[in-house]
């Protein structure tokens, strides 16, 4: 069945139409206030130095992949971000799983992660770089540190939320306490995180980025920060571009993945099929 | 003949939550299931059945008095038992085949061998067909075949049953309940089967225990069913030998039930 939503009520179609022209004429308005058509010469060099010229930024972006410059420093951040991500979730998994069933542990150690997940932990970074120096680790680091608590949070959250009747039935079915861990907590456990999975995911880019930003020798963070450093608009603004459509690909890869691994939860309205 | 399952003086006292108190849940509760036995428990919603249950199933340990299980007081686990739960116990991670197949994983049987073993229970249970499916994807009734299953592919040799039924229709559940008494007349396991469907206890059973209502539960009576096996749980109801029992036990749990809608009510 159709879900009933604003696209029951506009077509796919004319949505689409709808959302290009938005983007068309934010585009279109941006170009006519940074070139000499409607504006006096002079306003519009005032302009293009702040906001920078759609058509200098596309040409950047082409040339970015035409010419090739792009793909280290891309793979740079994913490399970043996947090895973020994968740390922080192992860490994030086993810190939750162990704090959740151990109270005293869970007990003594509450008031720390609370205080540590309040602190904003960007601010970390520049004494990750001092520890890990300005190549991958330090962003990795900083990652970490972001991934960690999303998924440790989420993990502590699933195995308390356990079913205790699920819990029960398998004690009764004869598994021991660490069969218990493994069949029961775990895959609950994993499943939280894999809901979390946007979330984190996320996170790990952000902390690649900010990490490359603040400090670093390659990657898309580190184009950003040289251009910003000579007053490239274009180029940074091109960056941003490169980022947020990397970003959207990432999501949609996790998307993927999710509907994979999650294949055993009962979506919204889903009719059996025959 | 030593009993399957006895209690003997048991009683459970649970911590009241608003503070100080104890609540006492179950008190001075004695009787035994005989190897071989189906025997139905019936009492008033919230009178502690399903602490009993729980007490046999070694899930929880009375306050007073002990278990006794082949004459064995009852310390962890029973492990001769198997457990079916009146809500959704089923790994909703796992398809079909995989829950039923836990029970011999935990027990370090070989793959091929459980799961063939697993199919065979699937299929007794009506359920070919439905292996790769998630609990999600079945209906009420086949989440209850396949607990059904899991439980019964572990062969225990005594089964407790906490009201397993009585979130289904009444044409489904009583299917299951005409299947579990094949199942059972097969090869005869212990039973105890909670519930506070007067009539499923009494069409299921050869004996049946009323409990008194909330707090300090204990037997009130007990009646031998001297109906003929095997049976059809929709026909016996007509028989007339059934609406005399029905009216004997009923006269006994009625002001039971009445007390204990006074109490919901409070």
């Amino acid at each position: 069945m159709r879900k009933r939503s604003a696209d029951a009520r506009i077509s796919r179609g004319r949505l689409a139409l709808y959302q290009a022209l938005l983007v068309g004429t934010l585009f279109a308005f941006w170009y006519l206030m940074t070139e000499p058509i409607l504006i006096s010469e002079a306003s519009a060099k005032n302009t293009a130095f702040f906001f920078g010229r759609p058509l200098q930024v596309i040409k950047v972006v082409i040339e970015w992949f035409v010419g090739g410059k792009i793909y280290p420093h891309l793979a740079i951040t994913l490399w970043e971000t996947l090895l973020a991500f994968a740390i922080g979730s192992v860490l994030g998994l086993t810190i939750g799983l162990w704090l959740a069933l151990a109270p005293t542990a869970s007990a003594i150690a509450e008031p720390y992660i609370t205080a540590f997940n309040a602190m904003p932990r960007v601010i970390l970074a520049p004494i990750f770089a001092v520890w890990f120096g300005l190549g991958v680790l330090s962003k990795v680091a900083l990652g970490v540190t972001l991934v960690f608590f999303i998924v440790f949070f989420n993990v502590y959250q699933g195995v308390k939320e356990v079913s205790p009747v699920v819990l029960a039935n398998a004690r009764m079915l004869g598994a021991s306490k660490r069969q218990l861990l493994r069949y029961i907590y775990l895959p609950s456990a994993t499943s939280w995180v894999f809901s979390s999975l946007h979330t984190s995911v996320g996170m790990a880019f952000v902390g690649a980025v900010v990490g490359e930003y603040l400090g670093s020798a390659r990657g898309v963070g580190y184009l950003i920060l040289q251009a910003e450093g000579v007053f490239d608009i274009n180029t940074v603004i091109a960056g941003i571009l490169v980022l947020t459509l990397f970003a959207l690909l990432l999501d949609f890869a996790v998307t993927k993945i999710e509907a994979r691994l999650l294949v055993w939860r009962p979506k919204a309205a889903e009719a059996a099929e025959l | 003949m030593t009993a399957a399952l006895a209690f003997d003086h048991v009683s459970c006292a649970f911590a009241e939550r608003n503070g100080g108190g104890r609540y006492i849940a179950v008190k001075d509760t004695s009787f035994a299931v005989a190897p071989g036995e189906f025997v139905s428990v019936v009492g008033p919603t919230g009178c502690g059945k399903s602490t009993l249950l729980n007490v046999a199933a070694g899930l929880l340990a009375p306050s007073a008095g002990r278990v006794l299980v082949d004459g064995a007081p009852l310390a962890a686990i029973n492990s001769r038992a198997g457990y079916m739960f009146q809500s959704e116990a089923l790994m909703p991670w796992r398809s079909a085949l995989a829950n039923v197949i836990a029970g011999l994983e935990f027990r370090h049987m070989a793959r091929e061998e459980s799961a063939a073993r697993a199919r065979d229970w699937l299929r007794r249970v009506g359920l070919t067909g439905f292996e790769d499916r998630y609990p999600h994807q079945l209906s009420g009734g086949m989440r209850k075949r396949v607990a059904l299953a899991q439980t019964l592919i572990l062969d225990p040799q005594m089964l407790l049953m906490d009201e397993p039924f009585s979130a289904l229709d009444i044409q489904t559940r009583q299917l299951m309940e005409n299947e579990l008494l094949e199942l059972w007349s097969a090869d005869r396991k212990s039973v105890l089967f909670i519930t506070h469907d007067l009539e499923e206890a009494i069409a299921l059973s050869d004996r049946v225990i009323v409990l008194s209502a909330a707090p300090e539960t204990h037997p009130l009576g007990e009646f031998g069913i001297d109906l003929p096996r095997p049976r059809d749980v929709a026909e016996i109801r007509m028989s007339p030998r059934f609406v005399e029992l029905h009216e004997a036990i009923w006269r006994v749990l009625k002001s039971e039930v009445l007390k204990g809608y006074a109490q919901a009510k409070r």
